[in-house]
């Protein structure tokens, strides 16, 4: 190991640690007497969270919360379930009934939370590594069954967690830190994947765009059947830096920049390169049988079932 | 095999009442159904596919989901995510599966969840003998997922016994808050038998302790005083928790900084098994009341030891044979015992020695224990074990 990439991995940790240890003291500092509107939505004994200043995940709960709170949902009937990762700690601050599941798996804990209780709302919010690298299969056949979930990915073109190594998102030619001489694997289009493997509404926005982003997630909230809402995020600390975006804000430049908004672009050409355009906007809307209403409907022929 | 059923169902939502003929997988399936599971995600696998057959026609008759995954990873987190949300789930394997499941096995005992795995075991390692016996994987089952934690298996040796051991896990679980393991073997799960349904209402059916404060006071994983296993709430009552896999407090809150919650926790994870064993271990002794030689065995291979054992008897050996239907938590102070009052230990078992080296460590060489391994594939032929009895006793052994 470079006695350079030793002293960022220390770095990094102690960052983490110092955190953790002085909760306390910053919480009081941070939250003092004031209540924020959204903290009746946010576990606030759990503030400050982890995440780096600069990360994007931030932004996304705070859409994520408004959406919430504007989808006519019953707040009781919504369950939030996270894999690992650092998106995956969003179930750890959501003041809901809410799961921090294991790497890749949250969608099939989901599965079992909705299809054991169809009255809940069952959201699933996890990073580009858990929801379609490691648990990349989970995700075609959620999405090919139809599966009434929304699914919010985090998608920050690296694994955070573990301090910026490349993934199935990572573009052609980006560095991380397992890539340290470019990327030579070709990445995964996650919208496109989605879309492909039967997902009735996907949407893609940049955490620059907070408005759209917000009416994305209640769309997709709202939306019988498998939904995915990709979000574009900065992650400083493991990517943006790497690529000559020092801190948050610069990656919020790039997407000013970069960000082109085009409802209803094929999908599959939407794919996102190093420096170049990013294609955001709604991509899928239609409307197919639930996994449950088709079933019901099956079995209500195959049994004779005329009661439901 | 008893693919249709054979009697008309009782009207209770489905549920079976009677005397059958009856496939061991089809029964762990009726029994699953009995002890109130509605919730049933797997992926097939030689010798556990009938279960999810079985499943796949009853759920729907009985109000309940069979959902098909993609993996055997899904299928356990999925029967997590269920049981999460109220309902009874179980999941059923082998082998390949079986390793598959292990990290979510250890999601469902970290987060106190109750659920139900069957393991009917073939033979390893790998993909192995995939129609073929095997009980290759009871130390997998107590260490399969890392971490410390205890847990609970059962081993049925009949398809009757494999019907009241699935009852059993269901309500373990319930009580105990975790995933129970049944840890039968493609013999039982495949083998034909009467199997006798009880009257619906006659079954024990154990809930999961419930929450009995207001949401505001409500804390995941505190117990109330003196007691070991905390009130679950599920997904949707109005409680807004929180749980994780990570090391959490009473509030389900992660506390990683350093050891200390850990200690807590892990604790509690093994006590609340470990304290209670009296309440969870079960045995079936025969002959053991002046016993010289006592064969400790369990599943298929202590029914195949029943021949050999009368054979034995018939020579004049006195012979006991102690039946482990709860192998895990392992019954050590009966084995303690034991060791003092016989003169040695005979264990067969069709793996190349695992439960065996449970035997040693609590006969802690008081007595000699002997191992009759066999790599799975098959059943021990009783002239083996009839010659480890002999040579237990003393006794010349011509082979
Ligand atoms: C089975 C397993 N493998 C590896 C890990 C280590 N790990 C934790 S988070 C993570 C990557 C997370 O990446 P992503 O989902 O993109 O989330 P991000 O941190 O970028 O938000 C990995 C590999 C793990 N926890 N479990
Ligand atoms: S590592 Fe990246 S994704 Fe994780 S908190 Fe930091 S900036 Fe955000
Ligand atoms: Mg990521």
């Amino acid at each position: 190991m470079s006695p350079r990439r030793g002293l960022r991995q220390a770095t990094y940790r102690q960052r983490v640690m110092r955190q953790q240890m002085h909760l306390d003291v910053r919480h009081d500092a941070v939250a003092g007497d004031e209540t924020h509107p959204m903290d009746e939505m946010l576990r606030e004994d759990r503030l400050p969270h982890i995440w780096c200043p600069g990360c994007g995940l931030g932004i996304a709960l705070g859409c994520f919360i408004g959406a919430l709170t504007k989808a006519d949902l019953d707040l009781d009937k919504v369950a939030v379930v996270s894999g690992i990762g650092c998106t995956g700690r969003v179930a750890g601050y959501i003041k809901l009934d809410s799961f921090h599941t294991t790497h890749g798996r949250a969608i099939p804990f989901a599965t079992g939370l909705k299809l054991a209780n169809p009255e809940l709302s069952v959201i699933v919010f996890s990073g580009d590594g858990d929801l379609v690298t490691i648990g990349g299969n989970h995700f075609i056949h959620a999405a090919r069954r139809n599966v009434d979930l929304t699914i919010i990915c985090v998608n920050n073109f690296n694994y955070g967690m573990t301090g910026g190594q490349a993934g199935s998102t990572t573009p052609i030619d980006a560095r991380t830190s397992t890539t340290p001489y470019g990327n030579f694997e070709y990445p995964f289009n996650v919208s496109s994947l989605a879309a492909a493997s039967g997902a009735v509404y996907v949407a893609r926005w940049t955490v620059l765009h907070v408005r759209r982003l917000e009416n994305a997630m209640i769309e997709a909230l709202q939306k019988p059947g498998f939904s995915l809402v990709e979000i574009i995020s900065p992650c400083p600390t493991g990517f943006g830096r790497r690529h000559g975006e020092r801190t948050g804000l610069d990656t919020m430049r790039y997407y000013h920049k970069h960000g082109v908004i085009t409802h209803g672009a094929n999908v599959h050409e939407a794919g996102i390169k190093l420096g170049g355009d990013i294609v955001e906007g709604k991509f899928v809307d239609v409307d197919r049988p639930t996994f449950l209403q088709f079933r019901e409907d099956g079995l209500s022929k195959a049994l004779g079932r005329n009661d439901k | 095999m008893s693919r249709r059923v054979s009697r008309p169902s009782t009207g209770k939502q489905g549920v079976l009442e009677g005397e059958f003929f009856m496939l061991g997988d089809d029964a762990c399936a009726e029994g699953a159904i009995c002890a109130g599971c509605r919730f049933f995600a797997g992926y097939p696998i030689t010798p556990a596919t009938e279960i999810a057959q079985r499943m796949a026609l009853r759920l729907p008759e009985t109000d309940g989901i069979y959902v098909q995954m993609e993996d055997e990873l899904a299928s356990m987190n999925t029967i997590v995510g269920a049981a999460w949300a109220g309902v009874k789930a179980m999941t059923a394997t082998s082998g390949p599966g079986f390793s598959l499941m292990m990290e979510n096995l250890g999601l469902a005992i970290m987060m106190e969840c109750p659920c139900v795995l069957v393991n009917v075991q073939r033979a390893g390692p790998s993909t192995g003998l995939p129609t073929l016996v095997g009980q290759g994987d009871m130390m997998q089952a107590r260490w399969g997922s890392h971490g410390p934690y205890s847990i609970i298996a059962l081993a049925p040796t009949s398809p009757q016994e494999l019907f009241d051991l699935t009852i059993d896990a269901f309500n373990l679980s319930e009580l105990y808050r975790l995933p129970v393991l049944v840890m039968t073997d493609a013999e039982v799960g495949h083998m034909t038998e009467k199997v006798v349904i009880p009257p619906y209402d006659e079954i024990e059916r154990a809930e999961r302790p419930r929450p009995a404060v207001p949401p505001e006071e409500y804390e995941p994983y505190r117990c109330p005083p003196g007691e070991l296993v905390p009130p679950m709430a599920i997904a949707g009552e109005g409680y807004r928790f929180h749980t994780t896999g990570l090391t959490h407090d009473e509030r389900g809150y992660p506390a990683t900084a350093d050891d200390r919650v850990q200690w807590s926790l892990v604790q509690r994870l093994i006590d609340k098994i470990e304290k209670n064993r009296d309440r969870i271990i079960r045995l079936a002794e025969d002959e053991m009341d002046g016993a010289e030689v006592v064969v400790v065995s369990y599943g298929i291979a202590a029914r195949t030891a029943l021949w050999p054992i009368e054979m034995a008897r018939a020579e004049g050996i006195k012979v006991g044979l102690l039946r482990l239907i709860t192998v895990w938590p392992f019954p050590e102070e009966r084995i303690r015992e034991l060791a003092g009052q016989v003169k040695a230990i005979v264990v067969p078992e069709i793996n190349m020695g695992q439960i065996v080296l449970e035997v040693e460590r609590c006969a802690a060489g008081k007595v000699p224990v002997i191992s009759v391994p066999h790599p799975g594939g098959g059943i021990h032929k009783p002239e083996i074990v009839l010659a480890a009895i002999r040579r237990a006793a003393g006794r010349e052994s011509d082979l």
